[in-house]
């Protein structure tokens, strides 16, 4: 069964894919969507088993990869609570916006390639979190790589989306250098890249130092923070997040999928995964915690100013990816996990939705030229703020009586505190991590106010330059008649939405006692690793009340705040930014990282690239061999073809000197 | 010096040929002075044969001479019926107009 | 007496050589590769090759240079001054002639012929005939096959010389053989019977 999971969605692919063309767009939307459909229920049915009834944790082997001396790598599919959750989230997402696009897409021409490659998407990140071993969790890593590129490049007649395709992969490519990095010490030091065997293996390694360009290092932290690295390019954490909003430049749906809810938290996965190593290094951990809870902070303020409205829910992302892995480093791993859960409903929600209002708006994606659109689309309006107060984490404290967000956003905060006992950084995780929960409220209700709320504007008559814009049309043609009005989107992007919002809200308080509660051992059995001094999942419910309380109050605080400088006080905005201009430009720029990154590698990347092709290429290698050759050869034919100059005597003199060079040769060699 | 042999001949004939060969080489007027310099050559062979067949008491050198002769006459009337031709077609035999074999 | 000859007749012959190839008008030098030729019979005649020398006068001198002159007269050579291409090649020309030279003096100064030469001579002089008749001995029996093939030569050296040079004039009239040949009664011959007091026409 779980092979059927894995494979309904290369089934999909491998349909669409090559015929889609020849079986129709229509037909191309059906049977991959109706294939993931299966896939999701298979999964949690899975879920269900694993998690919650008695099947054990195993894995299913299907074939050999390849076997090279002592290393043996197969095709292995594991089965354990971390990938049924794993499994549950991207087949549900991935169902779900494969509908929604069917709406969505609906007057693009090239729908089946799109649908393929969503295919491809959901297969790859399933290969990834079914992974018994590194390579293939490499394999599928890199197969999500490439399907990210490949959606966002989507319409790629557009330069920008090809520019932003390439930068994803690029920046990708980088962290997945370290993680190559730390399979290959993984590998050394355990002789294994399966993760029984090198799991099995940690506890001998503990203290074991690396000697690396001079420096000893310990070996285990070397490797935890190269599998890091990884993690933090995939999950565009802080110093590699700068694809991210770049990405936008792809399909909504995209986004929802694979920029919020999947290909993103693999890195959140993959740390999950790796727990036994990451507990014997401990080093590693705060590494995590402080990468993650920079980021938190980083992409929050970025947020706050952001006009586009994918941009605002794509630094959203990166911040509560920070929140995930603050988690992490403090321990906490199924409490990252349980927001990884959580969060998949709200953010895929939120794009969706987003995508709604998109639609509605005729492809106007600047948050400045909406407004007032809770008349007109009152569904959407609904679920986004259901969305909303998902991540916003909105509930009451002390009671079962919450949103999703609110039980697992509040875990890791309380969790953060709790682990500033033993650890002083987790405080740093802690505050941020309560600072941003301000921020989050702040930029999430500023994005609902600047859209549904406040004075229409003006008429929708603005086929706005939107990054939406299906490349192959212009601003002309949309297949359904339309009036100028912002409008509801069809049935199919609804019946998503609503679904999702469903998640939103029932996920969180559904599942808390399995995530962070007391069935959690019974949830879990043993595929997520606490080591010995690892109690942070009881200590975390030993906190002060205001600890608790905490979240809560900056959440209503920056609710508070953005009600009235939106809805009460419209004006205000543009004031404050005028006031603060240096650290408005700063924040509106992204802290001038993509500037710096331009500057510091790009640039001199390109240098160095035309140096090597100009210079190297052309003028050592090409003009040594192959045009220096020619040129030579030509050379030599010119001074030969001098010989034949057309005059007789020319010639016969030639003859001359060649009787008398023969006789002379012949004369020397009898006097010899 | 007064005794006449077979290296007195080889001299003379190894001037003559050697002028022959001056000729066609240095030679800056017009082809029939190429053609001509070629019959002093194999008049200077001719001599070269005779004094050898005299030499050594073998008519051997004479009949070769005598073929000699032969093939120098239609060599000689073959040239000039190319140099006719050629002056038909091109007006001129001025050596240092004939470089169409220029490569 | 013969040494004094040999010098005249050698002197002579350098000194056309000479002339051929500096002489300004090309009639001169065909003039002095005639004396050239005369000179060389002389010497010919000096080593007892009478028929050699005599052929040499009639082939060389009666026909080729005659030839040559025809030629030389019919093409309208103009006067030529010596080019001053001629100190470029100086060099490269000297040096090659004195390797020549050097060869020619090494050969001279070591070689000589066998000492039983003399007596494995394929064709003996005989002392009591002519030299013509000597050479017409040889020449029919021995070496029959070169003559042919000497003949066959000239026969294609003809042939070569006449296409080469055979030139249609357009507007002259001349006869075709095979025309005539192939020209029956028939075709050129009509006859027509005449009634008296009528006449031809009808």
């Amino acid at each position: 069964m779980i092979a059927a999971v894995v494979f309904l969605p290369l089934l999909g692919f491998l349909i669409a894919g090559p015929f889609g063309r020849l079986i129709g767009a229509r037909a191309s939307e059906l049977v991959t969507t109706g294939l993931l459909f299966v896939a999701a229920a298979l999964s949690w049915k899975i879920f269900l088993d694993v998690g919650f009834g008695h099947e054990e944790a195993h894995a299913s082997l299907l074939a050999n990869w390849f076997t090279s001396g002592t290393l043996k790598v197969d095709w292995t599919l594991r089965i354990d609570t971390l990938t049924a959750v794993m499994l549950v989230v991207v087949n549900t997402v991935s169902s779900l916006v494969h509908l929604y696009s069917i709406g969505y897409m609906h007057e693009d021409p090239d729908r089946p390639r799109f649908f393929a490659y969503l295919s491809l998407f959901t297969f790859a990140m399933l290969m990834l979190v079914t992974a018994d071993n590194l390579l293939q969790m490499f394999f599928g890593w890199e197969g999500v790589g490439l399907a990210s590129y490949l959606l966002i490049g989507f319409w790629y007649q557009k330069p920008s989306a090809n520019a932003a395709a390439i930068k994803a992969f690029v920046v990708n490519r980088v962290g997945d250098f370290g993680f190559a990095l730390g399979i290959f010490l993984v590998y050394q030091l355990t002789n294994s890249v399966a993760f029984d065997a090198i799991f099995a293996a940690v506890p001998g390694l503990q203290g074991k130092v690396a000697h690396v360009f001079g420096l000893n290092v310990d070996a285990l932290t070397l490797a935890a923070l190269l599998l890091f690295m990884g993690a933090m390019g995939k999950s565009a954490q802080f110093l590699l997040h700068t694809w991210l909003p770049d990405a936008m430049e792809g399909p909504t749906p995209v986004s929802a999928l694979i920029h919020a809810a999947t290909m993103v938290t693999a890195g959140v996965f993959m740390v999950a995964r790796l727990s036994p190593i990451f507990e014997a290094a401990p080093a590693a951990l705060v590494f995590v915690i402080i990468i993650g809870a920079t980021t938190h902070f980083f992409a929050a303020t970025v947020g706050l100013v952001q006009t586009d409205i994918k941009r605002v829910i794509a630094y959203s992302t990166c911040s509560q990816l920070g929140l995930m892995f603050i988690a992490e480093g403090v321990g906490a791993y199924s409490l990252g996990i349980f927001h990884l859960f959580t969060h998949a409903f709200f953010k895929a929600l939120l794009f969706l939705g987003a995508g709604s209002v998109i639609h509605a708006m005729h492809h106007e994606q600047d948050m400045r030229r909406m407004g007032g659109l809770r008349k007109d689309i009152p569904f959407t309006f609904w679920v986004m703020v259901i969305g909303t107060l998902a991540i916003t984490g909105f509930g009451v404290p002390f009671t079962p009586l919450g949103f999703a967000g609110f039980f697992s956003k509040d875990a890791i905060i309380e969790a953060a505190f709790a682990a500033g006992r033993h650890n002083p950084v987790a405080f740093y995780g802690f505050g941020m991590a309560v600072i941003v929960a301000a921020l989050t409220s702040f930029y999430s209700w500023r994005l609902v106010f600047m859209t549904f709320f406040g004075p229409h504007a003006a008429e929708a008559h603005q086929h706005g330059q939107g990054h939406d814009d299906h490349a192959a049309h212009g601003h002309d043609d949309h297949g359904h008649g339309h009036d100028h009005k912002p409008h509801e989107s069809p049935l199919v992007m609804l019946v998503p939405l609503g679904l999702l919002a469903l998640g939103s809200i029932v996920t969180g308080f559904v599942f808390m006692p399995d995530f962070a509660g007391h069935a959690l051992e019974e949830f879990w059995k043993g595929s997520l690793f606490f080591s010995e001094e690892n109690h942070i999942m009881h200590e975390m419910h030993d906190i002060p009340i205001w600890v608790s309380l905490a979240p809560f109050v900056t959440m209503v605080g920056g609710f508070l705040v953005s009600l009235y400088i939106y809805v009460l006080r419209p004006g205000v905005a543009p004031q404050l930014a005028a006031a603060f201009p240096g650290l408005y430009r700063f924040l509106l720029n992204k802290w001038y990282f993509d500037e710096l990154y331009d500057r510091i590698f790009v640039k001199p990347a390109f240098a160095l690239g035309r140096l090597l092709w100009k210079d190297g290429d052309g003028r050592i290698i090409d003009g040594i061999g192959p045009d220096g050759v020619a040129a030579r050869v030509v050379d030599g034919a010119r001074l030969a073809a001098r010989v034949q100059t057309g005059y007789l005597y020319h010639y016969a003199f030639a003859m001359l000197i060649g009787v008398a060079a023969v006789v002379s040769a012949l004369g020397a060699w009898s006097i010899r | 010096m007064t005794d006449i042999g077979l290296a007195h001949y080889l001299v003379v004939s190894a001037i003559v040929f050697t002028l022959g060969v001056a000729g066609i080489v240095l030679n800056r007027k017009n082809i029939i002075i190429i053609l001509m310099s070629v019959e002093l050559i194999l008049l200077s062979v001719n001599l070269n044969l005779v004094a050898f067949s005299t030499a050594l008491g073998d008519l051997t050198g004479q009949v070769f001479a005598l073929f000699v002769l032969t093939v120098a006459a239609a060599e000689a009337a073959i040239g000039l019926a190319i140099l006719v031709t050629y002056f038909r077609n091109r007006g001129t035999i001025a050596v240092e107009d004939i470089n169409s074999l220029k490569g | 007496m013969d040494a004094l000859f040999f010098y005249l007749f050698s002197a002579v012959l350098i000194a056309s050589a000479f002339g051929v190839i500096a002489a300004r008008n090309p009639v001169s030098s065909v003039l002095w590769l005639i004396l050239a030729f005369c000179n060389g019979a002389g010497l010919f005649l000096l080593q007892g090759a009478e028929f050699l020398a005599m052929m040499l006068v009639v082939v060389y001198v009666g026909a080729v240079a005659v030839l040559f002159l025809f030629v030389v007269m019919m093409l309208d050579v103009d006067f030529a001054e010596l080019r001053q291409g001629f100190q470029k090649y100086l060099p490269a020309g000297a040096a090659v002639g004195a390797v020549v030279l050097i060869e020619l003096g090494f050969v001279a100064l070591h070689w000589h012929s066998a000492p039983g030469a003399r007596d494995v001579a394929a064709s003996p002089v005989l002392a009591d005939v002519t030299n013509t008749a000597a050479l017409g001995r040889v020449l029919y029996t021995k070496y029959l096959i070169f003559f042919q093939t000497a003949g066959l030569v000239l026969l294609t050296a003809m042939i070569g010389a006449i296409s080469l040079t055979l030139h249609h004039r357009p507007n002259v009239k001349r006869q075709n053989i095979s025309e005539q040949n192939a020209r029956t009664a028939k075709s050129v011959v009509e006859l027509k019977k005449v009634r008296s007091r009528v006449g031809v026409e009808g």
